[in-house]
C-alpha cells in the first residue's frame, strides 16, 4: 500500500503564499510527477508531505489515515534531497544503512539490504568512500540507494536529477524508470523539466504559484492542457499563441489571417481567443488546405530536427521542420496548419474551450 | 566560501592603489618595515620579558639598583612559594588556582550546554521576532561588568552567593551564554537543514538528528567557543573582587591582585603567580587559532 493524498495545502513564508490550496491524489504504485516552474510550490508541496514543513492549513492522508500533525519519521516515506543531503562524516555504506539503523534493523539484515541497493544502482565500488569522494552522479546513486533500501509507503524525489549533467540526466531517467518497474511502490517526483515529467510519469500534476493547473497522464497534459500556461509550459519548443476570433465557419486572427474553423469548437463569434499551435502540427514543407501566410524569420537547426521561427503579422510562430530544410529570413512562405490538433483558450480567462465535439 | 583572514581584516581594496611614495621601494621599505616591527615588538613583549626574569631572580638582584638584566642567579624559590605555603602545605595562591579552574570550566561547560541547544534552535527553528531576542540576547553583554556587579551583589547578599564559588560560576555562566548562543549560531547557519531532514525521514527524532548528525559537525565550534568562554571566566576581575572575600572561594586573578598592596611586596613572587596564570590562557590561545581555522572550513561541505 501507499497511497498519498493531500487536501487544500497552504503555506505562506511571509508574504509570499507558496502553496495556495494544493489537492492531490497519488494513486498506490504510481509514478506521479509535480512539475511546475521553480516557486511554484512543488518542493514545498513534497516537504509537506515528508513532514518536514509546517502547514498553514490542509491535510495529508498517507494510506487514507490523517497523518497531517505526525513526525517524519512516523510518516514512513523516504526522500533524496536535490542536494543530496548525505551525512559529509559517514561513508556511502553508513549513509545507505541510516535509515535501517535508525529502525534497528541487524547488522545481518542491513549489509544484505546495503549489498542489494549497491548492486542494483552499479555503486558497490564506491562503499566505503565519504561523499566529499564521489562526484556529482555518484552521490545521486548514494541519495538514491539510501532512499530505496527500505520499502517506505512512498519515495519522494526533490528534482534528484537538477543538479546532474545532461548526459547523467538523461541516462539516470532511464535508470529511475526501470527501477520503479522493478522495485514497484509509490513514487512523488518533482522537476521543473517537462523532458522529465512527459518521459517517466504516469500522472503528471503540473503546479503554478502555489496552485495546481491540471492533473493528468503526460499524453492529456500534452495534448489537452487545461490552459494556456499549461499549454505553453509543457512542450518544447513552446507552443505558439495567436490571438483571433471566430466569424461565421472561419477563425479571423488580429493580423487578418483566416483558417477555417475547427468543427469542434462551440465558441460564439466575436470573442477573444488565442490558437495555440504546437511545432510538430505546423508544416512549411508540404502546402495543405489551412495555411498561413508569413515571412521567414529565422532558423534553429537543432540536428535532428530545425524548428524554424516563421512570422505571421506580428507574431513568430515555431514550426518542426526536417533538418534539411533551407531558406533566407525575409522569404515568404506559407504555414500550414493541422487544425485537429490545434487549440483554442479563452483569450481573457486562458482556460482551454471545451473540446467535447473533438 | 570562506575569505581567507587577510582578505577578511583588509580596509579596502589596498592592490588597486599605487603606492603613495617610491622614494624607498622595494629591500629599504621591507628594512623599514622589520626595523619598525622590531621596536614595537620590543615594547610590547619586554614587560613579558621583565616578568619572566623577575619570576626566576632572587630577590636581592629584584631590587638591584641598577637594574641586572643579565647576569643574576636563577632561582625557582618564587614558583615554589606559588604553590607551598611558608610553613609547609597548601599555599592561599594554590587554593586560587584550583577555584578558578573550577569556576572558569564549570561556567564554561554549562554555557556550552545551555547555549549550543540554544543556537541550534535560533538556527532551524522559525520563532517569533527571532531578531529582536538576539538582540536581547547579546544585549545582556553591553554593561561592563562594572556596572551591573553593585545591583549584583546586593542580589546575591540577598540570596546568600555571596563569597561563594556558586555565585561566580553563575554570573560567569550569565555572561558567556549570550556569547556561546551568537558564536554558535554562525556555525549551526554552515551546516544544512537538510542533514537533519534527511535524518528525520531515515527515522530520527528531530533531537535523535541533531544529536548524532549535526553535533558531531560542530564540534570544532564548539572547541572554539568554550575556549573564549574558558579565557573570558579564567581572566575575569572585576566580578571575582567583588563578589568572594576568603582565601577559599576566590579565584586567581584577585589572589594575585591580592599580593601587591601590603608594605612590601614581593615582587618575584607576583611575578611567578602571574606566569602561572598567563600560562594556560597561552595554550587555550594557540588552540582557538586551531580550531577557528577548522570553524571555518566547517562550511566547506558540497552543497
Amino acid at each position: 500500500m501507499g497511497t498519498v493524498a493531500v487536501h487544500g495545502l497552504r503555506k505562506s513564508f511571509g508574504k509570499v503564499q507558496a502553496l495556495d490550496g494544493v489537492t492531490l491524489d497519488v494513486p498506490d504504485g504510481s509514478f506521479f510527477v509535480v512539475l511546475g516552474p521553480s516557486g511554484a510550490g512543488k518542493t514545498t508541496t513534497l516537504r509537506a508531505i515528508a513532514g518536514l514543513e509546517k502547514l498553514d492549513a490542509g491535510s495529508v492522508h498517507l494510506d487514507g489515515k490523517d497523518a497531517t500533525g505526525d513526525s517524519p519519521a512516523a510518516r514512513d516515506l523516504a526522500m533524496v534531497f536535490q542536494s543530496y543531503a548525505l551525512y559529509p562524516r559517514r561513508t556511502a555504506y553508513e549513509n545507505i544503512a541510516s535509515p535501517l539503523r535508525a529502525r534497528r534493523c541487524s547488522s545481518s539484515e542491513i549489509a544484505a539490504a546495503v549489498e542489494r541497493m549497491s548492486s542494483l544502482l552499479h555503486i558497490e565500488r564506491l562503499l566505503q568512500r565519504r561523499p566529499a569522494q564521489m562526484s556529482g552522479g555518484e552521490m545521486q546513486r548514494v541519495a538514491l540507494a539510501r532512499a530505496l533500501v527500505r520499502r517506505p509507503r512512498a519515495f519522494l524525489m526533490d528534482e534528484p536529477l537538477t543538479n546532474l549533467d545532461l548526459k547523467l540526466r538523461v541516462e539516470m531517467r532511464t535508470e529511475l524508470t526501470r527501477i520503479h518497474r522493478s522495485l514497484g511502490g509509490t513514487f512523488i517526483y518533482v522537476t521543473n523539466d517537462q523532458v522529465e515529467a512527459l518521459s517517466m510519469a504516469d500522472q503528471v500534476a503540473v503546479l503554478k504559484e502555489g496552485k495546481v493547473q491540471q492533473v493528468g497522464t503526460p499524453a492529456e497534459v500534452y495534448e489537452r492542457p487545461a490552459n494556456q500556461w499549461v499549454a505553453g509550459f509543457v512542450g518544447s519548443p513552446p507552443i505558439s499563441l495567436l490571438p483571433c476570433h471566430a466569424e461565421g465557419d472561419r477563425l479571423v486572427g488580429a493580423d487578418g489571417w483566416t483558417l477555417p474553423r475547427p468543427r469542434w469548437t462551440t465558441a460564439e463569434d466575436g470573442r477573444p481567443l488565442l490558437l495555440g499551435l504546437r511545432a510538430e502540427d505546423l508544416s512549411v514543407e508540404q502546402r495543405g488546405e489551412a495555411s498561413l501566410p508569413g515571412e521567414l524569420y529565422g532558423l534553429e537547426p537543432l540536428g535532428d530536427r530545425t524548428v524554424v521561427d516563421v512570422r505571421v503579422g506580428t507574431e513568430i510562430l515555431k514550426v518542426k521542420a526536417r533538418p534539411t530544410v533551407t531558406g533566407t529570413p525575409g522569404e515568404r512562405l506559407h504555414v500550414t496548419v493541422d487544425l485537429d490538433r490545434a487549440h483554442l483558450f479563452d483569450a481573457g480567462t486562458g482556460l482551454a474551450l471545451s473540446e467535447a465535439g473533438r | 566560501m570562506a575569505i581567507s583572514v587577510d582578505e577578511a581584516v583588509s580596509t579596502g581594496p589596498a592592490r588597486d592603489h599605487t603606492p603613495p611614495a617610491r622614494r624607498f621601494g622595494g629591500r629599504g621599505r621591507a628594512v623599514l618595515e622589520v626595523a619598525l616591527l622590531a621596536v614595537l615588538a620590543v615594547v610590547m613583549l619586554f614587560p613579558v620579558l621583565w616578568m619572566i626574569e623577575t619570576s626566576i631572580k632572587e630577590n636581592r638582584d629584584v631590587y638591584a639598583i641598577p637594574a641586572k638584566f643579565f647576569g643574576f642567579k636563577v632561582t625557582l624559590d618564587h614558583f615554589k612559594d606559588v604553590f607551598v605555603a611558608s610553613g609547609g602545605g597548601r599555599s592561599a595562591l594554590s587554593a586560587a588556582f584550583l577555584n578558578s579552574v573550577v569556576v572558569a570550566g564549570v561556567s564554561t561547560a554549562l554555557a556550552t550546554v545551555l547555549g549550543v541547544p540554544a543556537a541550534w534552535a535560533y538556527s532551524r527553528f522559525s520563532v517569533k521576532a527571532k531578531k529582536d531576542q538576539l538582540f536581547f540576547i547579546l544585549s545582556t553583554r553591553f554593561m561592563p561588568p562594572v556596572v551591573v556587579v553593585i545591583p549584583i551583589f546586593l542580589m546575591y547578599r540577598q540570596v546568600g552567593l555571596i563569597d561563594n564559588k556558586l555565585g561566580l560560576i553563575l554570573i560567569y555562566t550569565a555572561f558567556n551564554v549570550p556569547f556561546t548562543i551568537w558564536m554558535m549560531k554562525g556555525f549551526v547557519d554552515e551546516v544544512p537543514a537538510e542533514y537533519e531532514d534527511a535524518a528525520m525521514l531515515d527515522g530520527y527524532t528531530r533531537l535523535q538528528a541533531f544529536w548524532r548528525f549535526t553535533l558531531p559537525l560542530l564540534l570544532p565550534g564548539i572547541a572554539a567557543t568554550a575556549v573564549f568562554a574558558l579565557i573570558f571566566s579564567w581572566n575575569e576581575f572585576v566580578f571575582a573582587i567583588f563578589l568572594t572575600s576568603s582565601d577559599s572561594v576566590r579565584t586567581a586573578p584577585p589572589a594575585i591582585a591580592g599580593l601587591i598592596g601590603g608594605t612590601t611586596v614581593d615582587w618575584g613572587l607576583v611575578a611567578a603567580a602571574s606566569i602561572v596564570f598567563a600560562l594556560p590562557v597561552l595554550v587555550f590561545a594557540y588552540l582557538v587559532r586551531k580550531h577557528l581555522v577548522a570553524g571555518v572550513t566547517l562550511g566547506a561541505v558540497r552543497r
